[in-house]
């Protein structure tokens, strides 16, 4: 630290952090504000208040919305890291016939936006029934493409012999996966299990157009008619916005060391 | 019945479930959505005429289509450029210091796992006119006030403000990679023939870093082109901002699609974003697949 560069460093580093965490400063102070202290641009609050955090939880339903988020994402990740794990392994560590070109088709499909899908699945899901359920939000995230060519790529790396190894011992093939190669790639795997989550609990464009009610509304949809309805209170969509960052930011403080280095374990893009 | 016979049955047992989706949820989908863009479609009507390519040519008049586009290469453009030059500085800072690396990397890394919708609401308000912080600043230091998102000329630069934001973490982390993925023996050379400083930036680190750099301008790229949930939520009032000065691809074919059930020119706009998307896809694609000569 005597060296006068690296103190520049330090300080310049220190000035950047300011700026960045500024945003989430001014939205919590903003949140424990009345809203007669609203419009006056004090740091800090002289009177704060947890009343507008009971306001937003008690006359909306945001208890419901953050409920419903949870039920999205948590089955989302399942379904994505069981089936991807599945289909990695298998196209890596199996030998049958259209191995290549299953992958290739897989692989295909990572390069169509989810903006061109959104108008045929509503056509779909309007012809079937799946407007405003769960089964709606959630159908066109139950696999990932991605995940499939992460996996491939980890499961690839076990070695033959562990396999070979157990199906001398008389472990099935489905025991293969799951007992011996998917131990092996804990940490891609839940990388990946993290970056779904995320995703799944961010997503905005296809919940906004499938869900129709209040009470199916997911966090991201019911924060953004929420605010778009109260006005100028923004004491309350500062609280509602809050509730919905401080969970995350506090799973992220203590996931943060497997989050950070899951990007670079994975090259993951979410 | 063979053992490799059987282990490609219990392959193929494996494969059924994820297939079927691959081919149903994203395949068939993606060639209904051109199917769609041929044809003129209320949603609601039984009648579907087929039209051929006129989705397009009322696309290509369509004055808010070239909005959108124009919109999406500018925030490209700014976006872009302004999220490598800051994820890199901070990155070769943080290289630079021992202590408190990894909380620092952190707090740069909140904004990424932030929910999007409540980040654009702060990022509203903190560009409120007469209440925001920035604007209170600008007073503050005896400089006029502006209006950020609610003038056409402001709304775009603020909104791409709010994304490098968003990303820089990620860039950042991403860079570090890059630069922990140069050997030694490469600072070691040239510390022996002297260079040093802006030169060993401009003549080793930044050619070595050249497919990271290649990486997060078309992945970056990509984001951009897709850009929607933020500008929904930071222009909510007045979609697309002051004049559609906001306004990109993916906001204009949820407008065009599901505000006014045109979905025959929403879907032809998607299969324009798609065909963008690929060519750039494929551009890095052979880009990155030369070898680094380290």
């Amino acid at each position: 630290m005597r060296d006068p560069k690296t103190a520049f460093v330090y300080l310049a580093l220190g000035a950047g952090a300011v700026v960045v965490a500024f945003p989430f400063y001014w939205m919590l102070a903003s949140a424990l504000k009345p809203l007669t202290e609203i419009y006056d641009l004090r740091l800090i609050p002289a009177h704060p208040t947890l009343a507008n955090f009971t306001e937003v939880l008690t006359r909306t339903r945001f208890p419901r919305w953050f409920g419903n988020s949870l039920i999205v994402a948590a089955i989302t990740t399942a379904s994505v890291a069981f089936f991807d794990s599945l289909v990695g392994y298998v196209l890596a560590k199996l030998h049958f016939p259209g191995r290549g070109v299953i992958f290739v088709m897989i692989l295909a499909t990572l390069m169509i936006p989810t903006e061109m899908l959104v108008i045929p699945w509503y056509v779909m899901s309007s012809a079937y029934g799946w407007i405003n359920t769960y089964w709606g939000i959630m159908f066109p995230g139950l696999l990932s493409a991605f995940g499939v060519f992460l996996i491939r790529q980890f499961m690839s790396g076990v070695p033959d012999e562990l396999l070979d190894a157990g199906r001398m011992d008389g472990v099935t093939e489905f025991g293969l996966y799951w007992r011996i190669a998917l131990p092996q790639i804990r940490p891609a795997l839940a990388a990946l299990c993290i970056f779904t989550f995320l995703g799944n609990w961010n997503a905005f464009l296809w919940p906004t157009i499938v869900i129709q009610t209040a009470n199916m509304r997911t966090l991201p949809v019911g924060i953004a008619l929420f605010s778009g309805e109260a006005g100028s209170a923004w004491n309350l969509i500062m609280a509602s916005s809050a509730l919905a960052v401080l969970p995350v930011l506090g799973v992220f403080a203590v996931l943060q060391r497997q989050i950070i280095e899951g990007i670079t374990l994975t090259g993951l893009r979410s | 019945m063979g053992l490799g016979t059987r282990r490609a049955l219990w392959a193929y047992t494996f494969l059924l479930v994820p297939l079927l989706f691959f081919l149903t949820i994203r395949l068939a989908p993606a060639f209904s959505a051109l199917y769609i863009s041929l044809h003129e479609w209320n949603i609601i009507s039984p009648s579907k005429p087929f039209v051929g390519l006129q989705n397009f040519r009322l696309l290509a008049h369509d004055p808010s289509f070239g909005r959108a586009a124009v919109n999406t290469l500018r925030y490209v453009l700014v976006g872009i450029p302004a999220q490598i030059a800051l994820g890199l500085v901070l990155a070769l800072a943080l290289q630079r210091i021992n202590r408190f690396r990894g909380l620092f990397r952190a707090l740069y890394f909140m904004p990424f796992v932030t929910p999007i919708v409540a980040a654009a609401w702060v990022w509203q308000w903190m560009y409120s006119q007469n209440f925001g912080p920035l604007n209170g600043l600008l007073a503050e230091l005896r400089l006029p006030l502006q209006p950020f998102l609610r003038s056409p000329a402001q709304s775009l630069y603020a909104v791409t403000a709010m994304t490098v934001w968003q990303f820089l973490g990620f860039q950042v982390v991403i860079f570090l990679a890059g630069l922990e993925a140069i050997p030694r023996v490469y600072y070691e050379a040239a510390a022996v023939d002297g260079a040093s400083g802006w030169r060993l930036f401009r003549h080793m680190t930044v050619p070595l870093l050249n497919p990271t750099l290649v990486f997060s301008a078309v992945y970056g790229t990509i984001v951009y082109l897709q850009l929607f949930t933020q500008v929904l939520n930071m222009t909510f009032g007045d979609q697309g901002g002051p004049l559609a000065s906001t306004l990109t691809m993916v906001l204009y074919v949820y407008q065009l699609g599901f505000q006014r059930f045109k979905m025959g020119e929403a879907a032809a706009a998607t299969a324009v974003l798609f065909a963008v998307i690929l060519v750039i896809t494929l551009l890095q694609m052979r880009v990155l697949s030369k070898p680094v000569e380290y």
